[in-house]
């Protein structure tokens, strides 16, 4: 009987001083791993119970602190960073270095083992100078976001006492999250390409996930990854059969750029998906408004609604914004997806123009794969065009 | 609705399908159709359909004969794992290694399967073994509730497995891999409601095989429920009725949908419970088939915590997986790395004594197939261990030990103090547990349940109880085990009903047993999912600021805290602990009953051998033997011999240290009888008296039982219900009470009495329409019971026949013989017009076949029991069953001018023909009637060995065994009455209400 080895590695960046204080003057006394920094940002929770590799390097995260309500973190450790895809996609990552400020969890596995580890979690934040806290009562913080909202935090990992007092100060005079600009960070400063297809889908990279990527490329078009302050000429340079908004970080509002974009895409009637701050983006454009929910969304089990079949799925979420319901009445915009928990949209179809889009991640990466169908929805989009022209 | 009832609904339901049956009456199955069931249930079909999706499954064959499958195994290469189609937990499979290990395994399987074929499969053993509960409706929608990672990898079946949940090795891709794969399986084969479904996984990659699907509610799902707190068979029922799971509401936060799938914040693990030692030849080796009786299930905040407080829930003597108070056996390396690569029941505390011993991380894995993150976690405690040994126990220390659920009881023995010191320190160091909700949505959504666990891995409570109303908590039974079963979570659910009824504000329950009733969090006001043990009681009781609690109702786990709880400060709501202990404390017992005039068997209390082993000669063996406290049975043996008697008094220290041993007169050839009822301290109400159909000895829970008596006369009935009035007036009872009598000549001796809810309760209240624990639940309160005259049972016309189910199949090796130590592991109960009609329909349901016509095999040791199987042997004979027996009871039968008795020889004898085993698996022979000498001397001697080569093959086969002449006369009996009269069916009636 074959019996391999099975790797295993022991956490080396543990033991330190380790606070977080939110904005509420809330003192949380942990165990410090990672790298010992002073990071601020609005402190979030994530309930998804695996995927903190996925997470982690989700640009979405950019500016936050995130929270993790499972409460075993770093089980399997973290694949090699260094493998890619036919494509030259990262094969287990969603973006070049981990993208969230900081990591709150309450229990770090000291060792971790699987099949395909390189190293261990703490050691990859370590090497990516990201604070992580363990020891904390997870469920504590979360029902405090939960009923406070979201706020901001400042996580603390040292290896000499820290004082809370200082870090309160420090926390005060910290920018905040919704006066940060984070497009300049998390986008391509040039296009990129990836692979090879008669046709071409263009992503504007407000911050896109790789599995945005991997699935458009899995539908057969050569990918073309652009700024996300690209102008519609340029993009059109491309002669792109479809147009895909990405995700990201951020009050969608400061897009104005992409949002200009977006218009334009409308009114060219060019095939367009948007995805959580793209669909955002393209409900701005569309006439729509966005606000900010209480404590976002984020997680694996979120169940949306498909208005068109009354089909219900289970979707990965990870954001903090969302269009107005009702401000959708006076757009060409109707509603595809609501969440079937707080009836907040999920996902929006234009009735004129080909365009959709999803504010959950088809793409998964972490989380399940039913919403796949998504990119075939852009596919197909793409398909009446070309046999319209 | 064909899901719902486990394996034995889930047959029939297919059956009556089979037989037209549904479609002559017009009957729709609910849920996921016949269809649906075969493709998952057909190892053949249910490959097919996992390739028609997509789903890999490992290489595999069915056949239907040795031949075939020597032929599979070579062609896969040994080790083969042979699977049986439609049996229940894995019953008859196994794995082989050789052609020998293969024959045997596939004759056993060939036979427990309904259609007679078996799987020979490629074996991957060390591969992970995952499970996904699934939800599907009507439209399409579907969901993963749960999914599972069992421990000791795929060796060992589920049922076995030490399971946590969610899978902890898994990373996103994987779980989303499997995940997909079991809602596609699902889809394809068109489950309507609720499966499970299991999973291989490599741990060296990320290939995957589907192992098994179960198309209904499984321990698995039951398990699923509890660990989320998504009520999976509630959801199901819906579903099945038509409604999309959208449109249902989370039932939980009752605002949120149905349709999600449930987000832990915590780790949960399953442990099962396993009572080999009951059964002294079976083999402890863990693998394909199931051979636990129950489970608990743990929750907590870390692996190490949870594990703990699973081993503790468990009550098999341990705190933990360390620091027991039994010292942790020695192996030499060799043994150890043995004992790693056969799972049996110890193979954690194997993986503990083999890291002590400094073998690596990496060899224990690649011996034992755990993966190796669990063996570092038991590392964690093992060190852990260590410094509570060598360090001083400071704050720090004693914190982190706390986190990794260490006991007051494991901190205390390994720092030389006592576990009510540790429990001083930790308060007055600010170290308790927090109360933490299960929510199934990580705390997302405010939940509008209570359904609690106490854990170190936090700092803050969910919330605080702040009424100061009366609350009382009722404590649970554990987890099932021989002795202990859903009788007493009858009795909890029942308690904490009608204490509501008497309004009673708050009632909480404290269990942790995840097959039960009593652990749904919407049948009391707080459920806390916990440990039985005194520490965690008195954590809860002082979080509630609790009036009291109620240990009447939890068998023999409650009842045991009671004292414990007492001198703590606790109120025992219901008799009170003074009553409890005069009771229980023999002596007391002896002289109150003394008093009363009433009779028992001589006795006496030893705290020294050499006096015991007097006493025992002066009154003769067999003797009665029994700690003093222990109660049920437990522990309790009847001994034959002097050396016996040593070497049970031996392992009786190690039961009860506290408390001396009682030794009893064991009378041979009596009957023995019961009372259940209720009393509030002067009023008894009588349940009923149950009369045995086997003679004393006969374990009252191994032994069927008969409303109303069968053969007692009145008189002697008279005399039961006059001393049951008597006693209970005496303890003033207050709450349920089982009193146990043995009548020899005509006398009536109490041999026991339990202040507290019996097995029996059930079967009583639902035969007399009368809840006992519903007015049990008055007299613990105080309040007066109505007046119900006392020969209320005996004016119902009709029997009620309670029978044994046993689980020797799935036991390998067990010997069939019951004894004092009750063997039985569930029961039916059946009612019926006559006796006969009551039986028939008991025997039945417990798998007896009743075979019409064919041949019985006697063979009875000594010629009293012989004598006794004349009148039996008659009966058969006149009824056409021919008649075959060993030499000796051939020769005794054909004196008696029994014609044509047909001799078979031992098996032992192979070269003798014909011969028994022969016949067995020719099944030539239809029933046996095998009855040794006295029902345990020769089994203790080891005179029996071949008769219990009979029995055992006999179970193995699927033959009916009769192993008493009270049982062999009532079963004659029965075919002789299902010659003349079918029996009835008739639907339970409900309880009355008595005011």
């Amino acid at each position: 009987m074959r019996v391999t080895e099975i790797p295993t590695k022991k956490a080396k960046h543990v033991e330190k001083f380790g606070k977080l204080v939110l904005e509420d003057g809330t003192v949380f006394e942990g165990k410090g791993f990672g790298y010992s920094t002073t990071v601020f940002g609005e402190a979030v929770f994530n309930t998804g119970m695996v995927g903190y590799t996925e997470s982690l390097t989700d640009p979405s995260y950019s500016g936050q602190i995130l929270t993790l309500t499972y409460p075993l973190v770093g089980n399997y450790g973290v694949p090699d960073q260094s493998e890619k895809d036919s494509d030259g996609i990262r094969k287990y990552f969603e973006s070049d270095r981990i993208q969230a400020r900081g990591l709150v969890v309450h229990e770090l596995s000291l060792t971790a083992s699987h099949w395909n580890i390189a190293m261990t979690l703490d050691e990859w934040l370590y090497n990516e100078k990201i604070p992580g806290i363990s020891g904390i009562d997870t469920r504590a913080l979360t029902t405090k976001l939960r009923t406070g909202g979201v706020m901001m935090a400042a996580l603390a990992v040292s290896e000499k006492e820290i004082d809370a007092e200082d870090l309160k100060k420090k926390l005060a005079a910290a920018k905040k999250y919704n006066d940060e600009e984070f497009m300049d960070v998390v986008s391509v400063k040039e296009p990129q390409v990836y692979g090879e297809g008669k046709e071409s889908v263009v992503i504007v990279d407000t911050g896109v996930k790789n599995a945005i990527l991997r699935n458009v490329r899995h539908l057969g078009y050569k990918v073309i990854r652009v700024p996300w302050n690209y102008s519609i000429e340029k993009i059109l340079s491309y002669n792109p059969k479809g147009v895909v908004i990405s995700n990201g970080p951020g009050d969608p509002v400061k897009c104005a750029k992409t949002m200009e974009t977006a218009k334009n895409l409308i009114e060219k009637n060019i095939p367009t998906l948007g995805i959580c701050l793209g669909a955002q983006i393209l409900g701005l454009a569309g006439g729509a408004s966005t606000y900010k929910i209480k404590y976002g969304h984020r997680g694996q089990n979120k169940s949306c609604i498909d208005l068109e079949n009354k089909k219900v799925y289970v979707t990965s979420q990870n954001h903090g914004y969302c269009i107005n319901p009702e401000s959708l009445k006076n757009t060409d915009f109707k509603l595809w997806f609501a969440n079937t928990d707080d009836n907040t949209v999920e996902g929006i179809r234009h009735t004129k123009k080909k365009v959709i889009a999803v504010q959950f991640h088809p793409e998964a990466s972490p989380g399940p794969f039913d919403c796949m169908f998504v990119f075939e929805e852009l596919k197909k989009l793409i398909g009446e065009d070309n046999a319209k022209r | 609705m064909l899901g719902f009832g486990g394996q034995t609904a889930l047959n029939c339901g297919v059956k009556l399908d089979e037989m037209e049956a549904l479609k002559k009456y017009g009957v729709r199955v609910l849920g996921t159709q016949v269809s649906g069931i075969k493709a998952t249930e057909d190892r053949q079909l249910f490959k097919d359909s996992m390739i028609e999706c997509n789903v890999p499954v490992l290489k595999s064959k069915t056949v239907y004969n040795f031949e075939q499958a020597k032929e599979i195994a070579n062609e896969l290469g040994y080790p083969v794992i042979i699977r049986v189609a439609y049996t229940l937990g894995g019953k008859g499979g196994g794995v082989a290694h050789n052609e020998i290990e293969l024959h045997e395994i596939v004759a056993r399987g060939l036979n427990a399967s309904l259609v007679g074929q078996v799987l020979i499969e490629e074996y991957v053993g060390h591969w992970k073994q995952i499970e996904y509960e699934v939800m599907a409706d009507y439209d399409g929608n579907n969901v993963i509730i749960c999914n599972m990672e069992n421990v000791l990898s795929m060796r060992v079946h589920t049922g076995d497995n030490i399971v946590v949940a969610p899978s902890q090795t898994l990373n996103n891709y994987e779980y989303q891999m499997l995940r997909s794969a079991a809602l596609r399986a699902a889809k394809h084969v068109g489950i309507v409601g609720e499966c499970n479904i299991q999973f291989a996984l490599d741990m060296d990659s990320d290939k995957y095989v589907a192992i098994e699907m179960n198309p209904r509610l499984s321990r698995s799902s039951a398990l699923a429920s509890k660990a989320t707190g998504y009520p999976i068979a509630y959801m199901a029922a819906k579903i099945g009725m038509g409604y999309k799971l959208p449109e249902l509401a989370n039932r939980i936060t009752k605002t949120t949908t149905a349709c999600f799938e449930p987000s832990l914040d915590y780790i949960v693990c399953k442990h099962p419970r396993w009572d080999f030692g009951k059964f002294e030849l079976a083999n402890r080796n863990l693998g394909p088939t199931m051979k636990s009786v129950g489970e608990v299930m743990a929750v907590g905040r870390c692996f190490e915590e949870s594990l703990q407080k699973a081993i503790r829930m468990l009550e098999i003597g341990n705190d933990g997986l360390v620091a027991n108070r039994k010292a942790d056996e020695t192996y030499d390396i060799e043994d150890l790395e043995n004992k790693l690569q056969k799972a049996d029941d110890k193979i954690l505390y194997h993986v503990a004594a083999a890291l002590r011993q400094g073998i690596a991380v990496e060899r224990i894995y690649k011996l034992s197939a755990i993966d190796p993150w669990f063996i570092e976690k038991i590392q964690n405690i093992v060190a852990k261990e260590k410094s509570l040994k060598e360090e001083k126990l400071d704050k720090k220390l004693l914190r982190e030990a706390k986190v990794f659920g260490f006991s007051d009881k494991q901190i205390g023995r390994l720092a030389g103090k006592d576990d009510m010191e540790i429990r001083k320190m930790r308060k007055e160091n600010g170290i308790t547990p927090v109360v933490k909700r299960i929510d199934t949505l990580a705390a997302e959504w405010p939940a509008q349940t209570n359904y609690l666990y106490l854990t170190y891995g936090g700092t803050a409570n969910d919330f605080e109880v702040a009424s100061s109303s009366e609350k009382i908590a009722v404590l649970g039974a554990g987890p099932y085990r021989i002795g202990s079963s859903v009788e007493f979570d009858w009795g909890t659910v029942n308690m904490v009903w009608g204490l509501k009824e008497n309004g009673v504000k708050e009632v909480s329950v404290i269990n942790c047993n995840p097959e039960t009733v009593s652990t749904d969090y919407d049948i009391c006001d707080r459920l806390y999912f916990e440990e039985l043990t005194l520490e965690r009681v008195l954590d809860i009781a002082e979080f509630e600021n609790l009036t009291g609690i109620v240990t009447a109702v939890g068998g023999q786990t409650a009842n045991n805290l009671t004292p414990k709880l007492a001198k703590n400060g606790i109120k025992i709501i219901g008799t009170s602990f003074e009553d409890i202990d005069r009771a229980e404390n023999r002596s007391n017992f002896s002289k109150v009953l003394d008093d009363l005039h009433i009779r028992q068997p001589p006795w006496q209390a030893f705290a020294k051998l050499a006096d015991a082993k007097k006493f025992a000669l002066s009154v003769g063996y067999p003797v009665l033997v029994r700690p003093s406290y222990v109660l049920s049975g437990a522990a309790m043996k009847v001994v034959w011999s002097e050396e016996q008697l040593k070497k049970y008094l031996d392992e009786a220290t190690n039961v009860s240290p506290d408390y001396p041993v009682v030794i009893t007169k064991f009378m041979l050839n009596s009957l023995e009888a019961e009372v259940d009822g209720v009393s509030d301290g002067k009023n008894v109400v009588i349940g009923a008296v149950i009369e045995h159909i086997e003679g004393a000895g006969v374990h009252s829970g191994d032994s069927m039982m008969c409303i109303p008596p069968w053969s007692l006369s009145n008189k002697v009935i008279e005399t039961i219900l006059d001393y049951t009035n008597k006693i209970a007036s005496a303890f003033q009872i207050k709450g349920p009470f089982n009193l146990q009598f043995l009548i020899n000549s005509d006398q009536v001796y109490v041999i026991e009495l339990n202040i507290r809810a019996s097995r029996s309760m059930p079967f009583v209240s639902k035969f007399v329409r009368m809840n006992l624990i519903n007015l049990a639940a008055r007299a613990v309160l105080g309040r007066p019971l109505p007046h119900v005259p006392k020969d209320r049972w005996r004016k119902i016309h009709s029997y009620g026949v309670k029978v044994p189910q046993f689980s020797f199949m799935q036991l390998e090796g067990a010997d069939i013989i019951l004894g004092v130590e009750m063997q039985s592991t569930g029961e039916a109960a059946c009612f019926g017009e006559s006796f006969y009609d009551a039986l028939a329909k008991g025997l039945m349901s417990s798998g007896f076949a009743l075979p019409k016509e064919g041949s019985v095999l006697i063979t009875a040791g000594g010629s009293e029991n012989k004598e006794k199987l004349l009148q039996t042997a008659l009966l058969l004979k006149s009824l056409g069953y021919k008649i075959l027996a060993t030499e000796h009871t051939a020769e005794f039968l054909s004196d008696k001018r029994i014609g044509d008795v047909e001799v078979v020889y031992k098996i032992s004898e192979p070269q003798r023909k014909p011969n028994i085993a022969d016949l067995l698996y020719e099944r030539k022979i239809d029933f046996i009637i095998n009855v040794p000498s006295t029902s345990t001397l020769e089994k203790y001697v080891g005179m029996l060995y071949d008769e219990y080569q009979i029995r055992r093959k006999a179970v193995e086969l699927g033959v009916p065994v009769l192993i008493t002449t009270e049982l062999a006369d009532s079963f004659a009996k029965t075919l002789e009455w299902l010659r003349h009269n079918e029996t009835t069916k008739k639907p339970l009636e409900s309880y009355e209400k008595i005011e």
